[in-house]
């Protein structure tokens, strides 16, 4: 009883807020790279100050020479790789625990950019091996398997968004799945490590990494998390101002909206905005979207 | 057919009314026996597991060109066998609830939702031993060079492990894969990188029993460290599973 006297009071008072923040057009409300351009500088900075620290400041290192000092790439290419797989599947717990669809898009676009940086860490990672130890491949190497398991298992998140045709359902699996592959990304790496005796370099384990590699180490991490949030956001970005595009093509044409194409991308407007809108009006619902939760 | 036991608790629903909803266990076991009679009737999975097993040991025989195997070789195709003809089970475990309406009558049941994790987690885990007990004997007479007899006990007790493993995890990605459009392909393809683990703890614990100097006892004895691995795979597998399942069947 209750709720359903409730219920249209919330709607025109959505109706209100909406209404106030379409009359005041705001860059950073409609287009949600606000802050962008700054970041995106700051991480060209940042990874300039690291090749170059990688290349002049860190000192050679003794057996490997010149080579080791893909180090400084591979390492923080493969850290901040897992950390967004992870960050990825907190998204999507956060996904299952409101039904915000932003929170889906965030964990698409997380795992998206991951699995771009995932495929990097295995390139960089080969090339090393190839350099140091004589092969491109190298089994008895626990963290290389377990990164290609990895890399292997999240392969199937697109597939597997790309078969379910209702785009609520085809969030919540694909939350799901973020979820449980988000707890497999360390157990995985537990079990194999266990599997073979260590040959990889710890560099973060018990050996002691000398003065100036540690802080150019740390540097690059710095520079490459970086380098991971800008694409992140402009990846989001991109997504915004296209649906914003497209949902200003409809409402000029005056078209009924049509059929949803069968993709693997999350759609902000399907399940959240059009239902509670009029049909006339859908395109006020998709610029607010982008605007950071709560 | 394969709804009639769901079906029935949906349809005692409204007198169950004033009564406290039913206990868990009893649902467990009703879903369970559900399960297990369509399986009886229909003869849809187990067969076919086994008999997959079979042709898989021929072909690993012709494969490999070799008579008899021992040790690492032998603990890898038993575990890739039973992993294989695992899968076939995991690919029909829903089908029959998703075609005929097995979900419905649960969402309409006032029952835990849990409730069908852990009956078919119970039922795959049944298919799984019946599987084994036709696969490791015609294992032993095809293909396996050493004795079975002393490393039996030890091998029963790491296959225990595996089969949890394989049932949890395989319930929960047929769960997820039973309602996309290519189900048969994205269920195998979730599902094997997810049971890495329990390939590598499995295959390690089995290999020095199958190999010929293991005389039982502690000598030569699964490692500790791998059955410990399965075990808490097996465990933190089964809490996500447990703790993500509801979302699956939401609709």
């Amino acid at each position: 009883m209750s709720t359903s006297s409730r219920q249209p009071a919330g709607s025109t008072e959505m109706r209100r807020r909406r209404d106030e923040r379409s009359r005041q057009p705001d860059r950073r409300q409609t287009l949600y790279g606000g802050s962008l351009r700054t970041l995106a500088i700051a991480t060209v900075v940042m990874i300039g100050l690291a090749l170059g620290l990688a290349f002049f400041y860190a000192p050679e290192e003794a057996t490997e020479g010149f080579l080791q000092r893909i180090f400084y790439l591979h390492v923080p290419l493969a850290i901040v790789c897992l950390a967004g797989f992870v960050a990825a599947g907190a998204m999507a717990i956060m996904h299952l625990r409101t039904r915000d669809p932003r929170w889906d898009l965030r964990s698409y676009v997380a795992i998206h950019m991951s699995l771009i940086f995932g495929i990097g860490v295995l390139i960089c990672g080969s090339i090393w091996a190839k350099g140091s130890w004589g092969h491109w491949w190298v089994w008895s190497e626990p963290t290389l398997v377990s990164f290609l398991i990895i890399i292997l298992l999240y392969a199937t998140y697109q597939p597997l968004r790309f078969s379910i045709e209702d785009p609520e359902r085809q969030a919540r699996y694909a939350s799901v799945f973020a979820i449980t592959a988000g707890a497999f990304v360390p157990l995985n790496f537990i079990a194999v490590r266990l599997s073979t005796a260590y040959l990889h370099p710890r560099v973060l384990g018990s050996s002691k990494l000398p003065g100036p590699m540690a802080f150019t180490f740390l540097i690059s991490l710095i520079a490459f998390a970086l380098l991971y949030i800008t694409l992140w956001r402009f990846e989001m970005t991109a997504k915004h101002a296209r649906w914003q595009l497209k949902a200003l093509r409809r409402k000029l044409s005056g078209e009924e909206i049509p059929a949803r194409r069968r993709s693997a991308e999350p759609e902000l407007g399907a399940s959240s905005g059009s239902s509670s809108a009029p049909l006339g009006e859908p395109a006020l619902t998709t610029p607010m979207i982008g605007r950071q939760a709560p | 057919m394969s709804v009639q036991a769901a079906q029935r608790q949906g349809a005692e629903a409204p007198g169950a009314q004033p009564r406290h909803p039913p206990r868990l266990r009893a649902v467990v076991l009703a879903l369970l026996r559900k399960e297990l009679l369509v399986e009886l009737r229909t003869l849809e999975s187990v067969p076919g597991m086994a008999l997959f097993s079979l042709s898989t040991f021929v072909v690993f025989h012709f494969a490999l060109n070799r008579n008899s195997v021992q040790g690492d070789l032998a603990a890898g195709i038993l575990l890739v066998t039973l992993l294989f003809a695992g899968m076939l089970g995991i690919n029909r475990l829903f089908v029959a609830d998703e075609e005929q309406g097995g979900f419905d009558a649960l969402l309409l049941a006032p029952v835990d939702r849990s409730a069908m994790l852990i009956a078919k987690v119970c039922a795959l885990g049944i298919y799984l031993v019946v599987l084994e007990i036709v696969a490791v004997p015609a294992f032993a007479l095809l293909l396996l060079g050493s004795s079975l007899a002393n490393a039996l006990p030890d091998l029963i007790g790491v296959l225990a492990l595996v089969d949890l493993g394989l049932a949890v995890i395989g319930t929960f990605v047929a769960a997820l894969a039973v309602r996309t459009r290519a189900r048969d392909l994205i269920g195998p393809l979730i599902a094997l990188p997810l049971l890495v683990p329990i390939a590598i703890g499995g295959s390690r614990a089995c290999s020095p029993l199958l190999s010929s100097g293991h005389h039982g006892g502690v000598g030569g004895a699964p490692g500790l460290r791998w059955l410990l691995l399965i075990g808490l795979y097996d465990l933190v597998f089964g809490l996500i599973a447990y703790a993500v399942f509801d979302f699956l069947l939401e609709d």
